[in-house]
């Protein structure tokens, strides 16, 4: 089982994240306040920078497979999106979501969702992303977004979500 | 809320009971540690009395003695006497004719300053004796307690071992949709009866486990989206942290003594395990690996403590000394092992497992020998041990099902029983004995 998390003992990583850290001098306090910036507005009229803008247009959320945290090849497209928009909106504090499936016991899935977490960060943090502009939480596999018994929707609900402007759920 | 004062009961031995009880030479008994027992058929009177009290108890202790598998509680319409004078020896005969090996009587009255008396008495038919007989008295709004206090005593004289009807389950109650589930602490008596919310449901909540020492029950919530494992005192609704860690701290436990809560801690993708001493507040971490160490449960002495790790790839059973020293896996079946719960008695491990699609609740050694699956099927989880070690309860949720229902199930995987709830529930949690 590959883990992310491996990526802080490279040095070079560290070095960049630690500069990026301290040149990032995020405002958490502006956050989007509008209805559009919300993401209330209709579907392909996402302003630019806005809450719909990351969920329509980067992708909020990836995936992952049974019992992993490794970030699968999709998963790594979606992450770079984010951390492009990310670094170009430096004014959004984020907190990434961590959830398993159903097919696990409670404490081992809240374990795993914050393994998935704690990997979807460092890799946001490799690919630029301040540390200190993100927080991660796990909900384990209470709050699936996809309710059947079979693997459409597990595979939906092993995920980690990445939240605007911290915790949501 | 739970009170001292409701459940002080004055337990005494009858005077003309102590006289008479000659349980040495009674032949009624029951071999539980045989497999599949034939119930033994058992007549239970309605209690005297001058209200419905009394054929409510008698109800509840036929109740108690059905579910727990051994006792076959005989139809009333089969009694040939009715009894006038419980303390007077009834007609054996009358009771032998319709196959009852035991017989129970009893009386239940109001004394001069409000408080009830309830007395039984337990007769050997066939050897036409008493086995024993008590009397206890309390509020009346303790009328159940006093009918389990009264069940827990005929299964102990029958079988030899202590009961377990007179105990609580805490557990979560769960209500909406699966999306966006709330989840409440909840108490109840073992039987499902006087349910008690015990937090609002704002938060999610999860893992109640109950104190063995105190009133006091242990628990994870997300309250302020920080999830971390709180004390929640029964008697007077206070709630505190446990501890001061620095990410979230789940899958809490109390040691045998009460005195500590062992528990996960995850830093970044890790999860180890932690101890935290309620006294002295110190806090000592017990395993350290780049793994998930979660679900820590005590061995009745507090010299041992099963876990569970997927360092090894998936998550397996562990046993470690209390110290942290002598990690050794102990689960090598076939799929995954997980929340590991050691028995009261201290012989066996409980445990969930994940093989072939299929979630099972099963018993090994702790040495991890003799596996036994008592359960199978799309998913059932989290067992706890009722307080003589003879009893499981689970959580199970069907295919298809909305949510999670809570049963019982002996220890040698007969007589599942369905708890009913007034809603979904999960996360058992047995309390001990009450005192």
């Amino acid at each position: 089982m590959s883990r992310m998390q491996n990526l802080a003992r490279n040095p070079a990583v560290i070095a960049l994240t630690l500069a990026l850290a301290l040149a990032g001098c995020a405002n958490k306090k502006n956050l989007p306040n509008s209805a559009g910036e919300l993401g209330l507005g209709g579907a392909g009229a996402a302003t630019p920078g806005s809450q719909q803008d990351f969920t329509v247009n980067v992708g909020d959320r990836i995936f992952f497979d049974t019992d992993s945290s490794s970030i699968r090849a999709d998963a790594q497209q979606t992450l770079d999106r984010q951390a492009q928009w990310l670094q170009r909106y430096p004014n959004y504090a984020i907190t990434v979501e961590g959830h398993a499936d159903e097919r696990g016991t409670r404490e081992y899935n809240l374990a795993l969702g914050a393994r998935r977490a704690a990997a979807t960060r460092e890799y946001l943090a490799s690919r630029g992303v301040p540390a200190n502009r993100m927080k991660t939480i796990s909900y384990g596999k209470e709050r699936p977004v996809a309710v059947c018994d079979d693997i459409s929707c597990w595979s939906q609900n092993r995920r980690a979500v990445t939240v605007l402007g911290g915790a949501g759920s | 809320m739970m009170k001292r004062s409701f459940i002080r009961l004055v337990i005494a031995l009858a005077g003309m009971a102590v006289m008479f009880a000659a349980p040495a030479e009674a032949r009624v008994e029951i071999n539980i540690n045989k497999g599949n027992v034939e119930p033994l058929p058992i007549a239970i009177t309605d209690f005297l009395s001058n209200n419905e009290l009394g054929p409510q108890i008698s109800q509840v202790v036929a109740a108690d003695l059905k579910r727990s598998g051994l006792f076959a509680p005989i139809d009333r319409q089969a009694f040939i006497e009715k009894i006038a004078d419980p303390n007077r020896a009834p007609r054996f005969e009358d009771w032998k004719v319709i196959n009852a090996q035991a017989l129970v009587t009893g009386r239940v009255t109001r004394e001069g300053d409000g408080r009830l008396r309830a007395e039984f008495r337990l007769w050997d038919t066939f050897a036409g004796q008493q086995m024993t007989g008590q009397q206890f008295y309390t509020q009346p709004e303790n009328w159940r307690r006093v009918a389990h206090i009264i069940a827990d005593a005929i299964y102990k004289q029958i079988t030899g071992e202590e009961g377990y009807f007179d105990t609580r389950v805490v557990f979560v109650s769960e209500s909406g949709p699966k999306t966006a589930r709330q989840r409440q602490l909840a108490i109840m008596d073992q039987d499902g009866f006087n349910v008690r919310t015990l937090t609002d449901a704002r938060n999610i909540v999860l893992t109640p486990r109950f104190s063995p020492s105190r009133q006091e029950v242990t628990y994870m919530s997300f309250e302020g989206n920080q999830p971390r494992v709180y004390l929640l005192q029964l008697e007077t609704g206070q709630r505190e942290v446990v501890g001061n860690f620095p990410g979230m701290t789940f899958s809490p436990r109390f040691s045998p003594d009460g005195q500590k809560v062992i528990m996960s801690l995850q830093q970044e993708g890790n999860s180890n395990i932690y101890t935290m001493d309620l006294r002295s507040r110190t806090t000592t971490r017990l395993t350290s690996t780049q793994a998930i160490d979660t679900s820590p449960s005590y061995s009745p002495d507090g010299t041992r403590i099963a876990f569970e790790s997927d360092r090894g790839g998936r998550p397996q059973i562990y046993v470690m000394n209390a110290d942290g020293s002598g990690q050794t896996r102990i689960s090598f079946g076939d799929g995954s092992y997980s929340t590991p719960v050691w028995s009261p008695r201290g012989d066996l491990i409980a445990f969930t497992k994940q093989s072939g699609g299929k979630f099972s609740i099963g018993v090994m050694k702790t040495d991890g020998s003799g596996e036994r699956i008592l359960t199978t099927g799309f998913h059932n989880e989290g067992p706890t041990w009722a307080p003589n070690g003879r009893v499981l309860m689970f959580f199970r949720q069907a295919a298809g099902s909305g949510g999670p229902q809570l049963y019982s199930i002996d220890l040698t995987g007969y007589n599942e029983q369905l708890i009913k709830t007034p809603s979904y529930a999960s996360d058992p949690a047995w309390s001990p004995l009450l005192e």
